[in-house]
Parts: C-alpha cells; sequence; structure tokens
C-alpha cells in the first residue's frame, strides 16, 4: 500500500480535510469511530492489512503519516 | 455508606486527618484500607467479589506478562536458529496461551456479572415464554447479591486485563498496589471508570499538602451536594409520584416528568462525580472528568461524547473497535462490499458493531427490556442521523441556518427533549407502559394541570418549586460560565471576601435548602445501582 493510496481512503471519507499537513486528526475530532473502522476496514478489504483494536489510539490516528506507519509496520509483520 | 450520610463526612474528616499526618510513603496502603473499610458497609459479601475480582485480574495479568517475557527471551536467545516459519509458529502458540489466560480471567468476571445482575431477568423472560406455550412450568427467582458498583470495579478490571494482553502497559506486580486501584472509594460506587495508567501511577505516588488544590476539591465536594440534596433529591419527589401513578398522571404530567427526571438525573449523577472528583483531588489524585455540559449537545452523537464520557470510551474501546475489527466483522465487510457495492457495504460492519455496542450498553444499565429499548434507539437514531449527512448538507446549503444561533438553539432543544424522551425507558416498569404514557402527551394533551393547583399534588410544595427552579437556574448559569473556562479558577481569581463569599452562599444553601429534616438520610444515588 502507498502512501498516496491512504490519502485516497482518508480524503474520500473527509475532502475537505488536507490530510498532508493535518497533524491532530483525532484530536481536533476531526476522524470519529465511525471513520476509524471505516478506514481500517477499507484497508483490510482492499490490501489484506489487519489493524488489531488495541493499535486504535490517538498516537497512530492523529495523521495520515502516523497511520503510513503503522500500516507499514504491521505490513512486515505479516 | 451513603455519600450523603453524616457517617460519610466523618469517614471522610478523619482519613483527610490521617492522609496528612502519616508519613507519605504510608498514604497509598491508607487509602487501601480507607476503601475495603468504605465497602463493608456494603456487606461482607460484596468484599468477598471484589477480592475476587482484584486476585483473579492481577494473576492473569502477571502470567500473561511472564509468557510475554518468555516468549521474547527465546526467540532472542535463537535469533538465528530459528526459522522464520520456526518464529512466526512460536509466537502463534504463545499468543494462544496468552489468549486463554486472557479469557480466563475476562470469563470469569464478566460470568460472575452474568450471574448476579441478569439470572433473574433470564428466569422472568424463560416464565414468560412458558406461558406464551401454555406451559405451567415456572421458575422461581434466585436470591442473589448484587454487590454496590459491581459494573464499574469489573469494567474497570476489564479494561486493565485487556490492556496487559495488548501490552499497552506492563502488569503491576504489588497485589495490593492493583487492589487499590480496583476499589479506590470515592469512584466505587459511580465511576468514573478509570484506566489503570491514568490512575495508578497517581494513587500511588506520594502527595504533600496543597492548598489550593484541597480548596478545589472542598469547593468541588460542596458543588456536588448542592446539586444533589437541594435540586435532585427534591425533584426524585415529584418524577415518583408521576411515574409511580401512571393512571393519575398522564398527558402534560408526562412531559413535565421528562423533564425533572432529565433535570434530576443530571443532578444527581453530576453532583455525584463532583463529590467523587472532588473528594480524590482534595488527596492529591485527579480523575477524568465523566461529563461536559451535555445538555448543551448539539446531536445524540455530541452528547455521548459528553454525557458518562468514561462509560461511552470504554466501550469504544473496549467493545466496539474490537468488534469492528474483528475476523469475522471484516468477512462482513468483504461480503457487504461485494453485495451491495462499496458505499453501503463499508457502512454495515460499522453499524453492526453500533447496534451491539448499545444493546450492551442497554443491558449494562439495566436487567430489563426498558434499559435494551433504550440502548438500542439510541444506536438506531445515532445511525439514521449518520445517514441522513447528505439530507442535513442539501438542506443547509438551501436555507444557509446552519451555525446561526437560532439553529443552534434548535438543535440544543432537540437533543434534550430527544435524549429526555428516550429516557423515559428508564422510568416506568415496562415497555408497553412507557409507550403508552408517551401516547399520552399527544391524545390527553392539556395546559389546565398546570393552572388548576394539580401541580400541588405532585409532592412539592411552592416553596420546593421556588427552590428547585433556583437551584437549576444556578445550575444553567455554571453550566454557561464553564464555557470560557473553569468557574473555580475564576472565583480563585477574584477578592477573598467574594470567592468565600460564594462558598458561604453554597454551603448555606446546601444546609438550609437540602431535601432533609431530622432523621432524614439522603436518597441513593441513581447510578449505585449499575
Amino acid at each position: 500500500m502507498t502512501f498516496d493510496e491512504l490519502l485516497a481512503i482518508l480524503e474520500d471519507l473527509h475532502s475537505e480535510i488536507d490530510f498532508r499537513t493535518a497533524m491532530a486528526l483525532i484530536d481536533d475530532k476531526i476522524l470519529d469511530s465511525f471513520d476509524i473502522v471505516t478506514i481500517i476496514t477499507e484497508i483490510n478489504s482492499d490490501y489484506g492489512i489487519t489493524i488489531p483494536a488495541g493499535e486504535i489510539v490517538p498516537e497512530n490516528f492523529n495523521s495520515a503519516q502516523a497511520l503510513y506507519r503503522l500500516v507499514q509496520r504491521l505490513d512486515d509483520d505479516i | 455508606m451513603l455519600f450523603t450520610s453524616y457517617r460519610f463526612i466523618f469517614f471522610l474528616a478523619l482519613l483527610f486527618v490521617l492522609y496528612y499526618t502519616l508519613p507519605r510513603r504510608m498514604q497509598w496502603g491508607l487509602l487501601l484500607a480507607a476503601s475495603y473499610f468504605f465497602y463493608s458497609f456494603a456487606g461482607w459479601g460484596c468484599l468477598i467479589f471484589i477480592a475476587v475480582t482484584t486476585v483473579s485480574a492481577w494473576l492473569a495479568a502477571l502470567k500473561m506478562d511472564n509468557l510475554h517475557r518468555a516468549q521474547s527471551a527465546y526467540l532472542k536467545e535463537h535469533k538465528e536458529s530459528l526459522t522464520a516459519e520456526e518464529k512466526k509458529a512460536y509466537k502463534a502458540k504463545g499468543k494462544k496461551r496468552k489468549l486463554a489466560w486472557f479469557l480466563a480471567a475476562l470469563l470469569l468476571n464478566l460470568g460472575i456479572l452474568a450471574v448476579l445482575k441478569y439470572t433473574n431477568f433470564a428466569i422472568a423472560n424463560l416464565n414468560e415464554l412458558f406461558r406464551l406455550f401454555g406451559s405451567q412450568k415456572q421458575l422461581s427467582f434466585a436470591n442473589l447479591l448484587l454487590p454496590m458498583g459491581i459494573s464499574f470495579y469489573l469494567f474497570q478490571t476489564v479494561g486493565y486485563v485487556t490492556d496487559i494482553y495488548r501490552g499497552k502497559y506492563p502488569p503491576e506486580k504489588n497485589l495490593f498496589k492493583f487492589a487499590l486501584f480496583v476499589s479506590f472509594f470515592p469512584q466505587l460506587v459511580q465511576g468514573p471508570i478509570s484506566r489503570f495508567d491514568d490512575l495508578a501511577p497517581a494513587l500511588l505516588r506520594p502527595h504533600p499538602f496543597d492548598s489550593r488544590t484541597v480548596t478545589f476539591g472542598l469547593e468541588r465536594i460542596l458543588w456536588g451536594y448542592f446539586k444533589k440534596l437541594v435540586v435532585a433529591d427534591r425533584l426524585l419527589v415529584a418524577v415518583n409520584t408521576i411515574i409511580r401513578n401512571p393512571q393519575d398522571y398522564d398527558g402534560i404530567f408526562v412531559l413535565l416528568g421528562m423533564f425533572f427526571y432529565a433535570l434530576e438525573l443530571y443532578a444527581d449523577f453530576t453532583g455525584g462525580i463532583d463529590i467523587t472528583i472532588g473528594i480524590a483531588q482534595t488527596l492529591g489524585i485527579p480523575l477524568k472528568e465523566n461529563f461536559i455540559r451535555p445538555y448543551f449537545s448539539k446531536s445524540i452523537e455530541e452528547y455521548w461524547r459528553r454525557w458518562h464520557i468514561t462509560m461511552g470510551t470504554w466501550f469504544r474501546d473496549y467493545l466496539f473497535y474490537p468488534v469492528s475489527v474483528s475476523k469475522p466483522m471484516l468477512a462482513i465487510s468483504k461480503k457487504s462490499r461485494a453485495l451491495f457495492g462499496p458505499d453501503i457495504g463499508k457502512r454495515i460492519p460499522v453499524y453492526l458493531a453500533t447496534l451491539l455496542t448499545w444493546f450492551t450498553t442497554g443491558l449494562w444499565h439495566g436487567a430489563s427490556w426498558n434499559f435494551i429499548l433504550w440502548g438500542v434507539l439510541n444506536g438506531v437514531i445515532i445511525i439514521l442521523s449518520q445517514e441522513c449527512t447528505p439530507l442535513y448538507a442539501r438542506f443547509h446549503s438551501r436555507f444557509k441556518a446552519e451555525g446561526t444561533p437560532g439553529w443552534r438553539l434548535f438543535q440544543v432543544a432537540r437533543t434534550f427533549w430527544l435524549m429526555s424522551a428516550l429516557r423515559t425507558l428508564d422510568c416506568y416498569r415496562d415497555v408497553p407502559l412507557t409507550f403508552r404514557m408517551l401516547g399520552t402527551i399527544f391524545t390527553d394533551f392539556s395546559l389546565t394541570p398546570l393552572l388548576d393547583g394539580s401541580l400541588g399534588t405532585l409532592g412539592l410544595t411552592s416553596a420546593d418549586f421556588a427552590v428547585t427552579t433556583a437551584g437549576c437556574l444556578v445550575m444553567l448559569f455554571v453550566g454557561l460560565s464553564q464555557r470560557s473556562g473553569p468557574v473555580r479558577e475564576k472565583l480563585a481569581a477574584r477578592p477573598a471576601y467574594q470567592r468565600y463569599g460564594a462558598v458561604f452562599l453554597l454551603a448555606f444553601a446546601v444546609l438550609v435548602f437540602g431535601a432533609y429534616g431530622v432523621g432524614y438520610d439522603a436518597s441513593q444515588f441513581i447510578y449505585n445501582q449499575f
């Protein structure tokens, strides 16, 4: 999965946000729990990467960059 | 020992003196002893249950951690000799053993809750089924003890065990320190539901006396007593009169009961939490806020982010997320995408998890169909409002109402009445009666009872109504004032005569207008029963 593909998933949910620069997606309540689950199911459905519930913490979802690092780490673990 | 009893005030005063005079290294031990002493008033049986929960969770956490350590050490030692496949197989085996301990702790503790809280509900439903199928067989109800605050301390413990299973932080090795986290007395009876990594470090570190923190804590306690004794316990009388006599109080009284219950529950629950957080603050221990002016919410989703926050986040982190991203749900997600297309398909698992979470939230609130329906209806409304988002967007692009003060006020009023209507399910004895009474608002509506003196039959005098109205206005004023910063900070910045004048007035109101007299013991907090 590339960073641009992740951006496409995020922009599909919130087209009004610039995900390249937004750094407080959770703290600023841009992403809610519905969005988070949708992102996780999209990533799983399209790329076969499973994000476990224990990884759903603000540090992993506050920015597209942090989320991408998480996805890469989990992808390496497979 | 109720928070509103004289015995509790005496207990608190004695603890406070000992806490700040004993050597600081003994503070957490004193808190543990005080917590068990406090809980012993609920009955010795309760102590056994909390001890079983404490020891089982502590042991399971240690076992999971030991397995994790042993696995890491083995993998490190055999880093070169093991193939990738062998490492993977070894990890999977270790994960299974860890999972076994996790599930054992979960099953034991949630099993205790299920048996004690839901056995009689299951029996009642079975008896109903027997009757439905024409059988004469009826099971007798079990005489079970439901320990005070069991749902709160069990949820804290389950959260801890789950966090250890996920490897979020290392387990507490000292059983007594862990026991304090489970039993910390101010939050034992009605929350907030704390997380171990938030609360334990604050409980265990030494606390020097800090006059500012103690003063703030005492002010918060006083504010809690004001809400509970001046407002909630007074409104309770009118609410009980209305809901216990549905044959006499229908139509406008149901609407009035809804309104009174909304105010009573707010004053009771937030008052109890103010006392809880205030007590902890006087001991130098910060607790998570459980409410952020929930009745100012503009949607039901926002309301649940501001009401009983620690319960909402608990259900989100330990039920909604794990269910949403579980293997079966991901499989449902894939199937629903194939069947209904990506747009609808991606929403189905989220909505299923939402309904399950709200069903469980309802069941947690009480073993009755009223609470289950209340929970599910909350979930349905959240899903409906999510589905209506494009409709709202179209409405706002056409009418340009969004963000205007009038629209915001409409949103707040809509959310308040919607939540109040759902909450009538807490009040009446069963679901059909609740809907029948809600129906009378439309079928038997008349303003006459408000003017013909019928209000006087609700058990409150004109003076009681005046005090309650004044109390609610004070709560509204404080709520509005909090929007620009903490009220106690603002008070502290004012001249001493103003600050202590306000405190004196509040104490005077509690003593003079508190709903009690000689021999009166205030009613139990509503949330103690959960």
